[in-house]
């Protein structure tokens, strides 16, 4: 195997410029460096789009966290040769740390095995650096993480030079080894005591150029999937802190119910097993020996409740205001026009693995252990729940068991950390799955309304009309906009929600005069940011009236996409999905294929789906064909992941899965009720494309939802006549609900 | 407390525990085994799933006085020591697990559907009731395929 071509590592004075690296040296032997440009701000800052550009909240997420990007990483080579990074986000399933470790591995010229991903703690003088959100890793990261990494092999490699007296731009590095032209070798382990010691002034490195890439584009496992498939991943709840016990929380009959009192107290406290019980603002918490004790004494509680914030509220009032909430069109429909009206029931996020945390909490201090993905504002808000400093409070991020938005909130941590202090003990917490979709966070319903008007082929004004319940923002998301809220180029008195409505959502079309707007109805609920946000049902339902327009102006969904589509590239991907999912074959009666595109994130994807409706109460998605152009692809086989997953939660959220809210509280409490997608639900045929690199990496996480959500109610249109308007399209109460 | 007496993964255990306690919670919370996952307790989600006697079972629903005198096994020990069992390679080929939570439910249920039928049909193995809420259905689809094709 040829080794890559020598890169330049300068040691000349002068050379040093905005590129140079801060590098701080921690301990010896082992070479840490924690690093990133010296001039990181005035570096993004020439990146800075022009005002006119759409600076979507990606970038304002970086831009959030540029004052902090030179404290990002922390990269450590060890003595035995392996490289390993503490990586300030969240790992919850979307694979950024093997992206990440793809990254360093490519950089360092080291194979993919030696590189190690930890998850950091909170780290607060990364103040806005550390939030998982916003499809904004690989955003976020790919620049730092090639500087870092590009600046230790730069080290190694003048270690080296020093070493055996070569100039270190003729050293080339491969597998973990530093070469001389005279083929002497040396391990990068061997090298970190005299790397570590080098005067800091005298070493520049620049990244690898991306056209040298070997690893990164390349179709990739999991760096975690052993540990996974064999069950060796340690989740929260899998972790041994020493004393922690199984503790569960009974939780009121309605949403934000308090405890007024415990009738049984006594009887449950001599329950086999149970070790104690403590009131919280939640609800009433009780520890045991085991989780099957603890199930059954909660379930034995009396308690007598006080009401909750929204016990009076059902699905019916919740829409009424929703409704009421979107202002009528403003363009009068004086030529042709279509409207329609749109419904989204909430959503539980429901990852798989609940709510859930370790907390032990001591007078003076407090640990924690959790999947999180705003561990800073955790750390903040668990030291405001217990009255502490936030610096006596340590929160370690745990692997998560999926999040697709949850996680942005700490809610289990703080109860936790509130019911640790109250037993003085420390606590292993768990919600119930019931508990987990009632209580805990969901998608907020949203209202509809879109008007378009057209003209001899041309579409002269769009006009959407967004109403939701409120997305909770406060994960520390409402910094990162504070802090750069007069660099965005969004106009005029907005709320926050509003803005990031207009950094998100956009029409992908050239469709004329454009309108969108969102108004929020605060309702006390449990709400928060689902995979893609207001994008799923925004985007979704405009993709559905792009497909009622192309019929009602003659045209095909493709050719109709494809004329008001703005750029070839977003052709291209929509070109592909055509082609490779034979666009227009004939079908049997009773199914369909149906289209749908999204931009965002600084990518694009088409989606096409075949579904069988011949079973109207059970339509199946039989087939599914996506493309997507992501900008740079670390690694397209992770990227396939995030489109499957994002496919999944299509066709869940479009045809079975929902909440109903009933006086104050979701009916559903069970898998079985919220029709999550099982494998019978999902395409026995499914072929993804990523599209080969052509830019800077865009976002992919949450990418695929919305596409796929236009292209699945297509395809139910078609296949069955209808034209859907409410989501999911099937959603009776089929089920007993569980008591409250 | 009534002891019961029964195998993990190859080693012999014996546990003083209620009749009743349902052995998820045996194996996690008292013998630190912990593969089989929480997902609702109530059968329903299957990230629980193992095997009694080479069969799969929910162990949160499933009393540990069942267990006595057999055989349990979990994800952790279907591997030969490094040797992963085909159904894992296969996972690891497909590279199907994202956040990994469902995994070890979901290769048990495989393992035991193919131990009864050789080669699955679309239609065997949409009869998998476990939850993937990840959306890896389609991966999983194909590494039982490739399981089946190798085993
Ligand atoms: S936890 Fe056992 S089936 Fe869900
Ligand atoms: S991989 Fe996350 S639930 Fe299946």
């Amino acid at each position: 195997m040829g080794g890559p071509a020598p890169r330049s590592t300068r040691h000349e004075e002068g050379a040093v410029d905005r590129r140079r690296f801060l590098t701080v040296l921690v301990a010896a032997p082992t070479l840490t460096l924690a690093l990133g440009a010296t001039t990181a701000s005035a570096d993004a800052g020439s990146s800075v789009p022009q005002p006119a550009d759409i600076l979507d909240s990606g970038d304002a997420l970086i831009l959030a966290g540029t004052p902090t990007a030179h404290l990002m990483l922390v990269l450590e080579v060890t003595e035995s040769g392996e490289v390993r990074v503490e990586l300030p986000r969240a790992e919850v399933g979307q694979g950024i740390t093997t992206a990440v470790a793809m990254l360093v591995a490519e950089e360092l010229d080291l194979p993919l095995r030696k590189v190690r991903i930890g998850l950091a703690d909170a780290r607060p003088e990364l103040l806005l650096n550390q939030l998982t959100g916003g499809s904004n890793s690989i955003r976020s990261l790919y620049d730092p993480v090639r500087k870092a990494a590009a600046a230790a092999r730069a080290r190694l490699v003048a270690a080296a030079g020093e070493l055996w007296d070569v100039p270190a731009g003729r050293l080339v590095t491969r597998d973990g080894v530093v070469v001389s032209p005279d083929g002497r070798r040396a391990t990068y382990g061997s090298l970190t005591t005299r790397a570590a010691k080098l005067p800091l002034s005298r070493i520049t490195a620049r990244p690898k150029p991306e056209s040298e890439h070997k690893l990164v584009g390349t179709a990739t496992s999991r760096v975690d999937a052993r540990a996974m498939v064999t069950g060796q991943m340690r989740y929260a709840l899998d972790l041994d802190v020493p004393g922690a016990k199984p503790v569960m929380v009974r939780r009121p009959p309605t949403i934000n119910g308090t405890v007024r009192s415990v009738r049984n107290e006594a009887a449950v406290r001599g329950m086999p097993g149970v070790i104690d019980l403590a009131v919280v603002p939640t609800g009433v918490a009780v520890m045991g020996e085991t989780f099957g004790q603890v199930i059954d004494a909660v379930e034995a509680l009396e308690v007598t409740w006080n009401a909750g914030t929204v016990d009076a509220l059902s699905d019916a009032g919740i829409r009424k205001r929703l409704r009421a909430a979107v202002p009528p069109p403003a363009v009068p429909p004086l030529t042709d026009h279509i409207e329609a009206e749109f419904d989204f029931a909430f959503v539980s996020h429901a990852p798989l693995e609940t709510n859930c945390a370790i907390a032990d909490v001591r007078k003076d201090r407090a640990e924690i252990w959790a999947s999180l993905k705003s561990p800073i504002i955790a750390q903040q808000d668990v030291a405001a729940a217990l009255g502490l400093p936030e610096r006596r409070v340590t929160v370690h991020v745990t692997q998560g068991g999926g999040s697709f938005g949850r996680k942005l909130f700490a809610d289990a941590a703080v109860e936790a950390a509130r019911i640790s202090k109250a037993m003085g003990r420390p606590v292993k917490l768990m919600w119930s799955r019931k508990d987990d979709m009632r209580h805990g966070r969901a998608r907020p319903a949203s209202h509809h309304k879109i008007r378009v008007t057209h003209t001899r082929g041309k579409v002269l004004t769009y006009e959407h009309r967004v109403a939701a319940v409120e997305t909770d923002f406060r994960h520390g998301v409402g910094e990162f906009l504070t802090a750069t809220a007069t660099r965005l180029p969004v106009a005029g008195n907005m709320s926050f929600a509003q803005t990031v409505f207009h950094l998100t959502v956009k029409v992908p079309y050239r469709f004329g005069v454009v309108t969108e707007s969102l108004n929020e109805v605060p309702l006390k609920m449990h709400t928060a940011s689902w995979r893609s946000v207001w994008s799923a049902n925004t985007r979704g339902a405009e993709e559905i009236i792009v497909d009622e327009l192309a019929r009602e102006m003659g045209k095909d969904p493709v050719a109709f996409r494809r004329e008001f589509l703005k750029t070839a590239r977003q052709r291209a991907v929509l070109d592909k999905v055509a082609k490779e999912g034979n666009w227009g074959r004939d079908m049997p009666a009773g199914c369909a294929q149906g289209v749908g595109f999204h931009d965002e994130y600084k990518s694009c994807t088409a989606c096409l789906v075949e579904i069988d409706a011949r079973n109207p109460s059970r339509p199946r998605v039989v087939k599914a064909v996506i493309a997507a152009d992501v900008g740079r692809p670390i690694n397209p086989r992770g990227l396939e992941a995030q489109l499957l997953g994002g496919l999944t939660d299509a066709i869940s959220t479009t045809l079975r899965a929902g909440l109903h809210i009933d006086r104050g509280l979701p009916l559903e409490g069970s898998y079985s009720q919220f029709h999550y997608a099982r494998q019978q639900d999902s395409p026995t045929n499914v072929r993804i494309f990523i599209m080969p690199a052509n830019g800077e990496p865009g976002g992919a996480g949450e990418l695929g939802v919305p596409a796929a959500v236009g292209a699945i109610a297509n395809a139910y249109a078609r296949a069955t006549g209808t034209k859907p308007r409410s989501f999911p399209i099937d959603f009776d109460v089929d089920f007993t609900p569980f008591p409250r | 407390m009534p002891r019961y007496t029964f195998s993990v993964n190859g080693k012999t255990v014996a546990v003083e525990a209620p009749a009743d306690l349902p052995l998820l919670w045996v194996l996690r919370d008292r013998l630190g085994v912990t593969g089989p996952k929480y997902g609702c307790g109530i059968d329903v989600c299957k990230a629980c799933t193992s095997h009694l006697d080479g069969k799969a079972i929910n162990p949160c629903v499933v009393p540990v006085a069942e267990a006595q005198g057999r055989e349990v096994t979990t994800i952790e020990g279907l591997a030969e020591g490094d040797k992963l069992h085909p159904v894992q390679k296969a996972w690891l080929e497909q590279d199907v697990a994202q956040c990994g939570f469902c995994q070890p439910g979901q290769i048990m249920a495989a393992v035991a559907l193919l131990r009864e039928t050789k080669n699955p049909t679309d239609a065997q193995i949409d009869a998998i009731q476990n939850v993937c809420r990840c959306g890896t259905y389609f991966r999983i689809r194909e590494a039982i395929k490739s399981a089946a094709a190798k085993m």
